[in-house]
């Protein structure tokens, strides 16, 4: 058995994807999504499985994956956090929610907490949502108008 | 006075997004006109319009649509710019999540007037839920006849495919777009030629941004000359300005082009946040040379008249900085970001970037020297123009517009090893 495949309905899920590109390489970004999606990072394995189901050599699936910064290469926290950085989010006091998730979580950015909770990081790339800056990003969400306290809050109904 | 509401009147409606609703309020009825147009005629009233492209080069759309050639024997295609990355941009994630079926629509109007059947959506990959909203009405377009083949009871058939990027931005350069659509990193590609031409899969292609195409469905329902006297000179009708830092109501408002800079911040945006005083703008996203109060206040917010005032309309993103802000500082957040996005293609850029960000960290870490000033200046002068894309240039000009409008704080910094606006506020709490 391979160290990773996708799921029978993944599989299913990439044929389906595959058919949108009249060129086969066209497929690997959706395809490395689908296999973050389902092991939670791009492994090796990963990157080498991919590979193999849209004939290309592994290195050309690892210059494309290590150029763009939303696949992770090893295995995040459960929760992954990505704190704005952005001119926007910089007036209104990111600054201080860099420091607050900092003290709280006890490591540093770009790693993950003892338990395997939570990693966090700051992005200097500016998300779409200066409205509610200062902003985060939590898995698939915003969290926006944030103070030191709603990051505690935020933390805490996290950890629940 | 009534702010004109053209592609804004659903954002906030939770039925929008629901295709049923949509139609009930006469939705895909302007792209069923189009269908029923020659395509010539399709073209004609976009380029009567003076629509521009408002993902921030400002071109206009319907001269963009005649470069593709007809007879080439090769398949056409529409890629929607939905990258939306320019720090201080917010626009069009506002109609991905409230009102999808316009894009969709503006899409199918599009594609009839080129003579495109495949269109590809390329939203950001920080954008989980917009994309999820977006494919969820893609996925009812298309059961509801209004996508896929005879699209709305016509003969003529298209697909849209929704393709998400990875966290990139410069993937929101076309042609870095291009690249990364078709699976590589997003190195934007030497023009010419240009993708009109020579674009997605080797095939014409045109590429527009989302609010561009949001504004094709009012177009053809009401026609290109009213669109235009919507607007103002070569800019027709209204756009999605997305307010954000020191004011009281950050949000997205949509305003007729040419609508005076100050009546965005003080009576949309509520004015300045705790009373404080305007120090200057940024009114175009970052790459937008920066505007001191002065020049803020007597400006219009279109693409010619920013660019007589010497900075940009771009995509749309005002930003708004009181007089506490140091602009060392200020420059410094922009600076590190552009060293972190530069693609590393071209050596002006990949260079450049760097240079300036950590001239920027040694300044603000008291270590900066007399000459850093002028190495600045020079820096983003040799920036300037000598790189494959932009986004050299959009380092090198706010670096360039912050360091001469802002001089004496930049050299203070240097000499002192400390900030002359942070003292002056603390003096003045002290005292």
């Amino acid at each position: 058995m391979k160290e990773f495949e996708f799921t029978a309905e993944n599989l299913e899920h990439f044929e389906e994807i595959r058919k949108r590109y009249p060129v086969k390489r066209a497929a690997l970004l959706p395809t490395l999504h689908l296999a973050q999606e389902q092991l939670g990072y791009v492994s090796e394995a990963a990157e080498t499985y991919v590979a193999e189901l849209l004939d290309l050599p592994v290195v050309d699936v690892r210059e494309v994956l290590s150029f763009y910064t939303l696949f992770h290469r090893r295995l995040p926290g459960r929760r992954h956090i990505r704190v704005c950085m952005s001119l926007s989010c910089w007036l209104r006091g990111a600054k201080e929610i860099e420091s607050r998730l900092a003290s709280q979580l006890g490591v540093a950015s770009g790693e993950t907490s003892p338990d395997g909770a939570i990693s966090w990081e700051t992005v200097p790339d500016c998300m779409g949502a200066c409205e509610i800056a200062p902003m985060l990003q939590m898995n698939k969400d915003y969290h926006g108008d944030l103070t030191p306290e709603a990051v505690d809050q935020l933390l805490e109904k996290t950890r629940e | 006075m009534p702010i004109k509401q053209l592609i804004s009147k659903n954002f906030g409606n939770e039925k929008a997004r629901d295709l049923e609703w949509y139609r009930a309020q006469g939705g895909y009825q302007a792209a069923l006109k189009a269908l029923k147009m020659e395509p010539e005629e399709v073209t004609a009233e976009v380029q009567a319009s003076n629509l521009r492209g408002l993902g921030g080069a400002g071109f206009p759309t319907g001269r963009k649509w005649q470069f593709v050639p007809k007879d080439t024997g090769k398949p056409s295609y529409l890629c929607v710019n939905a990258d939306e990355a320019e720090p201080g941009t917010f626009k069009d994630k506002y109609i991905m999540t409230w009102d999808p079926h316009r894009l969709i629509e503006g899409i199918i109007i599009c594609c009839w007037a080129v003579g495109i059947h495949t269109a590809y959506i390329y939203i950001r990959g920080e954008y989980v839920r917009p994309y999820e909203r977006l494919r969820d009405a893609v996925a009812q377009a298309y059961a509801g006849g209004a996508l896929g083949k005879k699209v709305l009871g016509t003969d003529f058939n298209l697909d849209v495919y929704i393709h998400r990027g990875a966290g990139a931005y410069i993937c929101g350069e076309e042609t870095g777009l291009l690249e990364s659509l078709e699976g590589k990193k997003g190195w934007p590609r030497l023009k010419p030629p240009f993708p009109a031409v020579v674009g997605l899969f080797g095939c014409p292609t045109v590429i527009n941004n989302v609010e561009t195409i949001a504004h094709l469905p009012n177009i053809i329902e009401k026609g290109g000359e009213w669109f235009a006297s919507v607007g103002c000179e070569r800019n027709g009708g209204t756009r999605l300005f997305c307010l954000s830092g020191h004011v009281n109501r950050p949000g997205v408002y949509e305003l007729p082009m040419g609508t005076p800079l100050e009546e965005l911040i003080f009576e949309h945006g509520g004015g300045m946040w705790k009373d404080r005083q305007l120090k200057a703008v940024v009114p175009g996203g970052s790459s937008a040379p920066i505007l001191t109060a002065e020049e803020a206040l007597q400006v219009k917010c279109d693409f010619d008249s920013l660019a007589a005032a010497d900075s940009m309309l771009g995509s749309g993103g005002v930003m708004v900085l009181d007089d506490r802000t140091c602009m060392v500082k200020a420059l410094s957040v922009v600076s590190h970001f552009y060293a972190h996005e530069s693609c590393g293609q071209c050596t002006p850029c990949r260079e450049g970037t760097g240079w300036i960000d950590r001239i920027l960290h040694r300044i603000l870490s008291g270590e900066g020297v007399a000459r850093d000033v002028e190495t600045l200046l020079n820096i983003s002068e040799n920036m300037m123009g000598t790189s494959i894309c932009a986004l050299s240039d959009a380092a090198a000009l706010p670096t360039r517009s912050y360091v001469s409008k802002f001089q004496s704080e930049f050299e203070h910094h240097i000499e002192h090893k400390s900030c002359d606006v942070e003292e002056k506020f603390a003096t003045a709490l002290s005292g």
